[in-house]
């Protein structure tokens, strides 16, 4: 028999097993999930939900499909959450410091409460990443910010109305276009490819017979 | 620290084993091993898992019986629910899929000036392709070609694959890295620039290039903010549920459904592209899924019921390092990266029994050998599995890797307690890729006029086995190959008459002829998991 426990469903008591994730708990429950699901892995970001433990104060942020579900859990999913996304035009922007003061001006009105970082699913550092987006410090901000699932949660928590994966998503489009070392091989190869270098190469082996091809699948040398 | 003992006394054997194991280079399997492993091991070949279809494009076909049961199924609505003379939505290119191959095409279509939409029953982004970790190929290092790319991907894929897709997979790679990154997305680079690349399964040159092991994340979320920053229309919550063809049999729209208020809505467009993706939540013959929470094969069943043919509709992808343990995360992908990086598998008695990077087919079927006929595995609450060494990538390649290379599977096992630097983890195969799908020209159409298709709903580019790291590239690649024509075919296309959806009707015939009877409705949209009470 396994072990029940009590977890309360948008206030609502349920009785699960022990041991599920509050996904499958709400499934368990009998809800057929459409919004708040997405990737069931924790890649997506679909299923911020906040708890708090019965008789405790502390609020707690997490991913339903990445969380186990714990005795007198009250829970509440956050499918959505408005977050602000500016447009622009990647090819036109440039990775100033600007750009960030005329895009996403409220991030200069932190107040250092660090509620964002506490609330994380991802347990990033995120006032810290807005912090280095303030300076313009976008390679700072995309390698701390890089494992953001954009869920949401940090914003519906700050008092500056900041949206932070936004911001990030900038920083790191900034510093993944115009930062980061560009890669020489790579363009060289596009123009090989362009200049035809490769085509009767290919051609070849497609007019191939296959017996003739698994003799050379079959020898080829493998890279260490 | 394993929660139940038993775990963390067998891992000590294999701990004991690791620097015998790292040292080791397992042998590679000779084409005939691997044909006779495949034949008696791998779930395609259980011939009691599949129906032959009776209806329909493909009718004297074996598919998977749950995918038959949906193909073989009735329409949600008849003709006569929908006001097809006044359309909800009126545009250039529909295309109905949110994930990658859906946003590459919106913005192809949208470079090329025409009017694009995406319908998408989740959200933009809910797809497999935020999930894919390990990364994509491309041969742009100087050892390297895109002709030994094409060796290595024809081979894999069992000598099945269309040539001319595959020539376009193969050719357009490098580009497509290009494209990404001119979009913003981080690849993994040297300070020179240089792409870190390793290898995938079946590969022969190290062209696997990544984004820590968030690569189809970091990539999805640049084409989600790239298709916004355009203006492109997502609407969402919203699911294609039929095809609209014109009086010439082109296609010319979809009938949509809101998922919430399932009110029914009509768009009509010049050209539809299908990029639906894959079918990982039909659960093929009981397996657990890798899958996005939509996996459900919608785009094969609307291409179908309206003449499409598939290819290759038989074989699937079994990943082979599924999470065995916790049950949490039963079935959830373990990154193939992480055999890239150095990790062998091992049986119960510590034994590195295969070589780690062989393709995932042969991996997968040597890993269910030998937790079946040798009894060599692990047996877990869900079943059973082998361990995959983790701690063998910092003991070849130095502490630190591990948090800097795979730090999503790093935290995906740390909530459970498991921290994979010093533990191995048990893996077991996983339904994480449909091979087959619908039939198409290199320009990405269909066997109907004016719908086109792309990403894991095609079939034929990867014949019937996939190499890591191809399906990203061919979302990408193939993406927006759908965007392109589906734009230009939309210029030389006039306002679509005639708009009918005389095709249910008529497939609900041919259903009757052929005697089948069934309740099912499809396409499906989304898998049951609520427990009746």
């Amino acid at each position: 028999m396994e072990k029940m426990i009590n977890i309360y469903l948008f206030g609502k008591k349920y009785e699960v097993p022990a041991g599920l994730t509050i996904m499958n708990a709400m499934e368990y429950a009998g809800y057929q999930l459409l919004r708040g699901c997405g990737c069931r892995n924790g890649f997506c970001g679909a299923c911020a939900t906040i708890y708090r433990i019965k008789d405790k104060q502390e609020l707690h942020a997490c991913l339903a499909c990445q969380t186990e579900v714990e005795e007198g859990m009250y829970v509440a999913t956050l499918p959505f959450f408005p977050l602000v996304k500016q447009i622009y035009n990647i090819e036109e922007i440039k990775p100033t410091e600007q750009i960030m003061m005329q895009l996403y001006p409220e991030i200069y009105s932190c107040i250092g409460c660090n509620a964002c970082t506490k609330a994380c699913t991802q347990e990033l550092s995120v006032m810290q990443y807005i912090a280095h987006a303030q300076r313009g410090e976008y390679e700072k901000c995309a390698e701390l910010s890089f494992d953001c699932v954009m869920c949401g949660v940090c914003s519906s928590r700050c008092p500056a109305g900041i949206s932070h994966p936004q911001v990030a998503m900038l920083a790191r489009r900034l510093n993944g276009k115009y930062i980061a070392p560009e890669c020489g091989h790579l363009a060289d190869r596009v123009n090989e490819i362009n200049d035809g270098a490769f085509t009767s190469l290919i051609e070849d082996l497609m007019q191939k017979p296959v017996e003739e091809l698994k003799e050379l699948y079959n020898t080829r040398e493998i890279e260490k | 620290m394993y929660k139940i003992d038993k775990y963390n006394e067998l891992a000590k054997i294999v701990a004991e084993k690791r620097p015998a194991n790292a040292a080791l280079e397992p042998r590679r399997m000779t084409a005939e091993e691997k044909d006779t492993l495949l034949e008696t091991f791998h779930p395609d070949y259980k011939k009691g898992e599949f129906t032959v279809l009776t209806a329909g494009q493909n009718k004297g076909e074996k598919v998977p019986t749950q995918l038959a049961d949906l193909l073989q199924g009735h329409s949600r609505i008849s003709a006569d629910d929908v006001d097809l003379s006044n359309p909800d939505y009126d545009t250039d290119v529909l295309i109905i899929g949110g994930g990658g191959a859906g946003s590459s095409a919106a913005i192809e279509a949208d470079e090329a000036g025409v009017k694009a939409m995406i319908v998408t029953k989740l959200r933009i982004g809910d797809a497999n392709t935020m999930m894919a970790e390990g990364g994509i190929q491309a041969a742009d290092k100087p050892n390297d070609s895109p002709a030994v790319h094409y060796l290595d991907a024809f081979g894999g894929g069992h000598f099945a694959a269309k040539p001319e897709l595959l020539e376009k997979l193969v050719t357009k790679a490098p580009e497509a890295i290009q494209w990404l990154n001119n979009l913003g997305v981080e690849f993994d680079k040297e300070a020179d620039g240089t792409m870190i690349t390793t290898h995938g399964g079946g590969t022969s040159r190290k062209r696997m290039h990544a984004a820590k092991d968030y690569s189809g994340a970091e990539i999805m979320r640049t084409l989600r903010d790239e298709v916004l920053n355009r203006g492109i229309p997502v609407v969402d919550f919203t699911a294609a549920i039929e095809i609209i063809l014109d009086k010439d049999g082109k296609a010319a729209g979809a009938v949509l459904m809101n998922m919430e208020t399932k009110q029914l809505l009509v768009a009509r467009a010049k050209t539809v592209v299908i990029a639906t993706g894959g079918a990982g939540r039909l659960h093929y013959q009981g397996f657990p899924t890798s899958n996005h929470y939509g996996a459900t094969a919608d785009g094969l069943v609307l291409g179908y019921r309206v003449g499409a043919k598939l290819l290759y509709a038989d074989t699937l992808q079994y990943h082979p390092t599924g999470a065995a343990y916790p049950e949490q995360i039963f079935g959830a992908l373990v990154t193939e990266k992480v055999r890239s990086l150095g990790a062998k598998l091992i049986n119960i008695d510590g034994e590195a029994f295969m070589h780690p990077l062989e393709t995932r087919d042969v991996t997968a079927a040597s890993i269910i050998r030998e937790c079946s006929e040798r009894g060599k595995g692990i047996e877990t609450e869900q079943g059973v599995g082998v361990w995959l060494d983790t701690p063998m990538i910092e003991y070849k390649n130095g502490e630190g890797t591990i948090e800097k290379r795979i730090p999503a599977m790093m935290r995906m096992f740390g909530k459970y307690g498991i921290d994979i630097r010093k533990e191995p983890i048990l893996v077991y195969p996983t339904l994480h890729y449909q091979n087959g799908g619908l039939d198409i020209t290199p320009d990405g159409m269909t066997g109907v006029e004016n719908l086109f298709a792309a990403g894991e709903v095609v079939g034929g580019i990867h014949g019937r086995n996939r190499l890591m790291g191809n399906s990203l590239l061919d979302v990408i690649v193939f993406g927006r190959n759908a965007g392109i024509h589906a734009a230009a075919k939309a210029k030389e296309t006039a306002q679509p008459q005639g708009l009918t959806l005389e095709h249910i009707k008529k497939f609900d015939a041919e259903l009757n002829e052929a005697g089948i009877e069934t309740d099912t409705v499809s396409p499906k949209l989304l898998p049951n998991y609520a427990r009746k009470a």
